[in-house]
């Protein structure tokens, strides 16, 4: 094992030069890595900067378009995961992919049984075998009871005891630990550091940067997809990695126009969702964007479905233009002035099947019809009406609403909250899975608004985004405000700072 | 946690974690084994008849066919889907088995073997309209019922099999007993302890299981999903098949609308036996003892003389009670499994 230490021995596995596009986006730019025996590399960057790209091409999910996986220094290409696995690559999945109904054993062993005689399958063997692998790792599972019940870091070290059952060389582990508790985190570092002296090549990817300083030994940092950074880990500080994560130019994506900020709309007051959200208060005026920054799994999309109702608060309220809103209830907030555009847009935000018409005019059915009868005239007056306004490109008003591109979709669905006349507009990722033309459509559309009055709530979790429309950044980390930045203020280094949970002390 | 702990927990927490788990798995069917004593003692107190030979013989052929067709059934509600062309299939092969045999005097060990065939025949076009055509099993098999179905319709042209023109041989399987024990039960026995061997046994097996409880995880595992739904489904089929046999050796007569509404009594068995139908949960044994309390349920309410329509009904509220019942015992399970795993850590 020893000598796979020494630089000489090609890497386990490598990615080089790899390039790989969606449509428009380059998720994955000439990017470059490699990953030895014995060695723990962190995976940095921020949201959207290609690490799941980038992991996903080595699990054999995605096949680079340009560049080449190489195992042992031999390129390879990899069909999808079977090969990957095939080849001795593990994946341990911020979710664990198991069989809730099946024992731990089976759900270690599945299609790889220890069979007896007459191809049975061998149980005894089978619990033992599992038993030996957790024994190994140093974690009491029982093999026999089944995953249903199982903690998520307990699911993780199950998929860490199948990756050791077939002898898997190299392990990536993708934020396993954004769902656990200290004392799990520590245990699987405890299981990783084993792995590691046992000469396994790991890759390790986590926000928390107090993490990769306490497990890593080289790290990676990538940045609109394209590697920035990639070498050894000692001797270099928080800073260090901070600015390759981000310092990228703001360029003019965004045309935020100059508003007048007035009385506050939305106050929020110690807003706590047991486990999920705790003690959030701030202020949203009108004619303000407020832009709710923070990692995913930070609580923001939460946050934003407490105030208008979608999920119910355990403490602290609401207030709308003085009124305090009762909890749990989205028609009141509806009926106080909120318009809410959900993150997924496909599944909530509009009815894919239904014309742009329809869509567009779905909260004003009731002033629509008359008798219970949509007037179909109506009906296409005032959509067609909002069409102009947002300037949405489109055949028919009769179209299915799925014709239309990502862009012209998010219009259809600010132009059904807009028609309610809101004093506040919740807004869960605004340009999420929009390309980069219509995004800064959508981001003038959105400024616009806020000049005429307007209060919006944005959560984004797209730095660019954040500093180029923002009047104000809150950041959250893990459920709480960790730092609130006037525009002036806010740049990338002091929001990121702030999501990864630093102090400010620690920039010094 | 040091190693000396997990030691430690290795020693009771693991003894006591497998009673737990094996004591659920045996409650799913003990429940129902509970339920069909207690049913026989109230029956057999009310009508002491009831429990005569002659009775239990009665009862016991009643149940057999349900009981492999059940079994079948199993399979593919373990993968997570459903097939309700059962129903169709035992109707079109109970008459292709009295046609050979009457028309054609094809031999026994033929005709059931012919009529497995054409069982494992419909079971394909169901299977691959599923995987293949990604059609949900739900739809494929309802239109698969009615196609059968019209199938028999066209086949039987208005005929009718008659017990006289069968050979004694064959109507011996289904009528006859051997050390008293009749002989379709024995056949019944057979067919699901192998099924239930298989399953329980064998990597394919488990792997039905696996599609069922989680596809995208039994896909990551490498695991062909599609050729084991296939596998359901066919088995499904030649289960009905053989039924069909078995149906036309126990009644002698048949027409085209035989087995019409066994689809409904089948999936009845398999999950007031505890199979879940939402997949990866269950065994063909509790699918099994579901066909026999079934068939007891009518047979008690005939001896004791209390209209049919209660026996729809007590069905009814059976199948009620037993979803209502697991789905408790799910949740009690599913946080004690929690609890124990949050103690220890």
């Amino acid at each position: 094992m020893s000598n796979e230490n020494e630089p000489a021995a090609p890497p386990r596995l490598a990615l080089a030069g790899a390039s790989k596009s969606f449509g428009a986006v380059h998720a994955l730019r000439d990017a470059s890595l490699e990953l030895y025996g014995g060695h723990v590399r962190a995976l940095l960057g921020e949201n959207g900067a290609g690490k799941s790209t980038l992991v996903k091409t080595l699990a054999g999910v995605h096949r680079p378009d340009t560049g080449t996986v190489l195992v042992d220094g031999e390129p390879v290409s990899f069909h999808g995961p079977i090969d990957a696995r095939d080849a001795g690559i593990a994946i341990i999945y911020q979710e664990p992919t198991l069989f809730p109904d099946l024992s731990v054993a089976e759900n270690v062993f599945m299609g790889r049984q220890p069979l007896s005689a007459g191809k049975r399958i061998d149980r005894k063997a089978l619990h033992e075998r599992t038993a030996e692998l957790f024994r190994q790792l140093g974690v009491p599972i029982a093999p026999e009871r089944p995953v249903r019940g199982l903690s998520i870091a307990d699911q993780q070290l199950v998929e860490i005891a199948k990756a050791l059952s077939f002898e898997a060389r190299v392990l990536i582990m993708d934020e396993p630990t954004a769902a656990l508790s200290g004392a799990e985190v520590e245990r699987l570092f405890r299981v990783t550091r084993t792995l590691k002296e046992q000469g396994a090549a790991i890759m390790f990817i986590s926000h928390r940067l107090e993490e990769i300083f306490a497990i890593c030994d080289q790290v990676t940092v990538m940045r609109d997809g394209a590697v920035r950074f990639s070498g050894e880990l000692e001797g270099k500080s928080n800073d260090d990695l901070v600015r390759w994560m981000v310092g990228r130019d703001i360029d003019t994506l965004f045309p935020k126009v100059d508003s007048e900020i007035g009385a506050p709309v939305l106050s929020v007051h110690r807003l706590t969702r047991e486990g999920v959200f705790f003690d959030i208060s701030f202020e949203v005026r009108a004619g303000e964007i407020v832009a709710l920054a923070g990692l995913v799994g930070a609580g923001r999309s939460e946050v934003a479905r407490a105030i208008f109702g979608i999920d119910r608060a355990d403490g602290g309220h609401v207030e709308m233009g003085g009124r305090r809103l009762p909890r749990a209830k989205p028609t009141a907030a509806m009926r106080a002035g909120i318009g809410f555009v959900p993150e997924d847009r496909r599944q909530q935000g509009l009815v894919m099947d239904l014309s742009i018409a329809r869509n567009a005019t779905m909260t004003q059915m009731s002033e629509l019809s008359s008798g219970g009868i949509i007037r179909a005239a109506r009906e296409r007056a005032l959509a067609s009406d909002w069409a102009t306004r947002l300037q949405l490109k489109y055949h028919k008003l009769d179209d299915h609403v799925g014709t239309l591109s990502g862009g012209n979709q998010q219009k259809v669905v600010l132009a059904k909250w807009l028609a309610t006349s809101p004093r506040l507009l919740i807004i869960d990722e605004p340009t999420r899975g929009i390309d980069v033309g219509t995004k800064s459509e959508v981001h003038r559309l959105i400024s616009e608004l806020a000049s005429r009055g307007l209060a919006v709530l944005m959560v984004s979790s797209e730095l660019p985004e954040v500093l180029g429309m923002a009047d104000r950044v809150l950041v959250m980390h893990e459920g709480r405000l960790t730092g609130e930045f006037s525009r002036a203020e806010a740049n990338e280094e002091v929001v990121v700072r702030a999501m990864t949970g630093q102090k400010e002390e620690m920039a010094a | 946690m040091s190693t000396a702990d997990v030691a430690v927990d290795r020693g009771p927490g693991g003894e006591r974690s497998r009673r737990l788990t094996e004591m659920v798995f045996r409650m799913r069917e003990l429940g129902i084994v509970l339920a069909l004593a207690l049913l026989i003692a109230v029956t057999a107190i009310l009508e002491p008849r009831f429990i005569h030979l002659d009775s239990l013989q009665d009862l016991a052929r009643n149940a057999s066919i349900i009981a492999i067709m059940a079994a079948g059934q199993t399979m593919v509600l373990l993968t997570r889907n459903v097939d309700l062309s059962v129903g169709s299939v035992l109707g079109l092969s109970a008459f292709f088995a009295g046609d050979l045999l009457s028309n054609h005097h094809v031999a026994i060990p033929l005709v059931f073997l012919l009529c497995i065939v054409l069982g494992i025949v419909c079971g394909l076009i169901n299977g691959v309209l599923t995987t293949f055509g990604k059609v949900p099993a739900l739809v494929v098999t309802l239109g698969t019922l009615y196609i059968f179905r019209g199938i028999a319709f066209v086949y039987t042209n208005g005929r009718q099999i008659n017990a006289e023109t069968l050979p004694d041989k064959f109507l011996n399987i289904g009528t006859g007993t051997v050390w008293k024990i009749p002989t379709i039960a024995l056949i019944a026995f057979v067919v699901v302890l192998i099924v239930g061997q298989y399953l329980r046994d064998f990597r394919s097996g488990r792997e039905m299981y696996a599609v069922g409880s989680n596809e995208d995880a039994a896909k990551l595992a490498g695991i062909r999903v599609d050729r084991r739904i296939v596998t359901a489904f066919v088995a499904s089929g030649a289960l009905a098949g053989l039924g069909g046999a078995l149906y036309t050796a126990r009644f002698g007569t048949v027409d085209a609308t035989a087995g019409t509404g066994y689809e409904l009594t089948v999936i009845s068995a398999a999950v007031v036996g505890g199979v879940a139908i939402t997949g990866g949960v269950g065994s063909v044994y509790g699918a099994a003892i579901g066909a026999v309390l079934l068939g007891c349920i009518t047979s008690s309410l005939i001896v004791l003389r209390i209209d049919s329509f209660w026996q729809q009904a007590a069905v009814g509220a059976l199948l009620v009670a037993a979803i209502a019942f697991d789905r408790l015992v799910g949740l009690r399970l599913d946080s004690a499994l929690r609890q124990r795993s949050a103690r220890r850590a």
